[in-house]
């Protein structure tokens, strides 16, 4: 359901001033979302000061240069460190991304703000609950679905059927484009978002996978996938370049594809 | 505590309030906002109508106020709306083929859709004022 605003227990004031480093040169002012479970406070904003000749240049980098220097406390999933784990996934400086492969000197203006992915359920500081949005993936039944009997060694296909795999496979479901949607935003109980319909796209267009016509049946649904009104902010906001836009897209095509 | 009272306690993360206004978002919203304005301009229209069958003393009325200053500035923000919820239909229209879906060109189309809005709506007016 739309609303607008926070609720008030998520309503955030300013923190804590952790104060400049001595001796440091270079510094980039962090503002960042904090909110403990155990203190029975509302979240809250807490600035910190990162020493740039002291640490490495991309915004992970300064969280845990924080961490390791200034505040202990500071909680957030890191894993990686190369964009192909996921876990950083944070908005940052007004859109999401991963905080390994976003640069501290890319974000507009001087000040890097960070949140938790959007519109979720946040366990503590920069750690959402996905446990929805895994859910949700696990509904399109993510596996290669067949029926004929199964070939003595592998499922082959062509060259051209595998490169239609291209932009899809690559996926690494780190949820920013889901969480990027308004649509996700106000309907995330029943649309299944950005990620998780372009995971449904990567085993419809798969010319192994035989449960194509399941799938749709599955999709063909007012929210499940017609929630998407290519607001376009997963595209805009993929940190790998992928676009769910498109794939949806795709999938609509075939639904009407199958009928006529 | 009990973890059901945990997970009740959670606050829910910032979105709108956070999220940068980036141009495709910006005029998805505004696509919103004119498709809902053109409900009550379509009723000022059906109002000039019903007026004009009305007879003479209150089309005389009625033509009296969307003449008028802030009639006109209405009718100006009608035209917009119309316009702009319009170049909006047509940019889903092409999505809806499949096409456009590039970050930049969908970039492009939104700011577009703005300037395309705005000069087409001044232009119809100049076009008005001039008869």
């Amino acid at each position: 359901m739309v609303q607008l605003t926070l609720p008030k227990n998520s309503k955030m004031s300013e923190g804590k001033n952790w104060g400049k480093p001595d001796g440091a040169t270079k510094l980039t002012e962090f503002r960042i979302y904090r909110w403990n479970p155990d203190d029975g406070k509302t979240p809250t904003i807490d600035t910190y000061y990162v020493d740039r000749d002291d640490c490495g240049p991309m915004v992970l980098d300064g969280l845990i240069w924080i961490k390791n220097k200034i505040d202990p406390t500071l909680t957030f999933r890191r894993s990686c460190r190369e964009g192909i784990c996921g876990s950083c996934a944070m908005n940052i400086d007004g859109t999401n991304n991963l905080a390994c492969l976003k640069g501290m000197d890319e974000v507009m203006g001087d000040v890097v703000k960070i949140y938790p992915l959007p519109h979720l359920p946040v366990v503590k500081d920069l750690v959402p609950d996905l446990t929805n949005f895994y859910t949700q993936h696990r509904s399109i039944e993510p596996w290669l679905q067949t029926t004929t009997t199964q070939p003595e060694k592998e499922w082959k296909q062509s060259r051209e059927d595998r490169e239609k795999l291209d932009g899809l496979y690559e996926c690494i479901l780190c949820a920013c484009c889901s969480t990027s949607c308004p649509s996700y935003w106000w309907n995330s109980d029943r649309y299944l978002g950005p990620a998780v319909l372009l995971q449904a796209y990567r085993w419809l267009i798969d010319s192994r996978d035989e449960a194509t016509g399941e799938r749709l049946d599955n999709l063909e649904d007012p929210f499940r996938l017609y929630r998407c009104h290519t607001i376009m902010n997963c595209a805009q906001t993929c940190p790998k370049g992928l676009n769910p836009a498109k794939a949806i897209a795709e999938v609509k095509k075939m639904m009407v594809e199958r009928r006529v | 505590m009990k973890s059901a009272d945990m997970k009740a306690n959670r606050p829910l993360s910032p979105h709108l309030q956070i999220y940068r206004p980036i141009p495709t978002m910006v005029m998805s919203i505004m696509h919103r906002i004119t498709g809902a304005a053109l409900y009550f301009g379509t009723l000022l229209l059906a109002w000039w109508l019903i007026a004009l069958a009305s007879g003479a003393a209150y089309f005389n009325f009625v033509n009296g106020f969307f003449g008028s200053f802030i009639g006109l500035l209405i009718l100006f923000g009608y035209t917009w709306a119309l316009i702009h919820h319009a170049l909006g239909g047509i940019r889903h229209f092409i999505w809806d083929l499949g096409y456009a879906f590039d970050k930049d060109v969908s970039t492009k189309m939104a700011y577009m859709t703005a300037i395309g809005s705005v000069s087409l709506t001044v232009l119809i007016w100049l076009l008005v004022l001039a008869l």
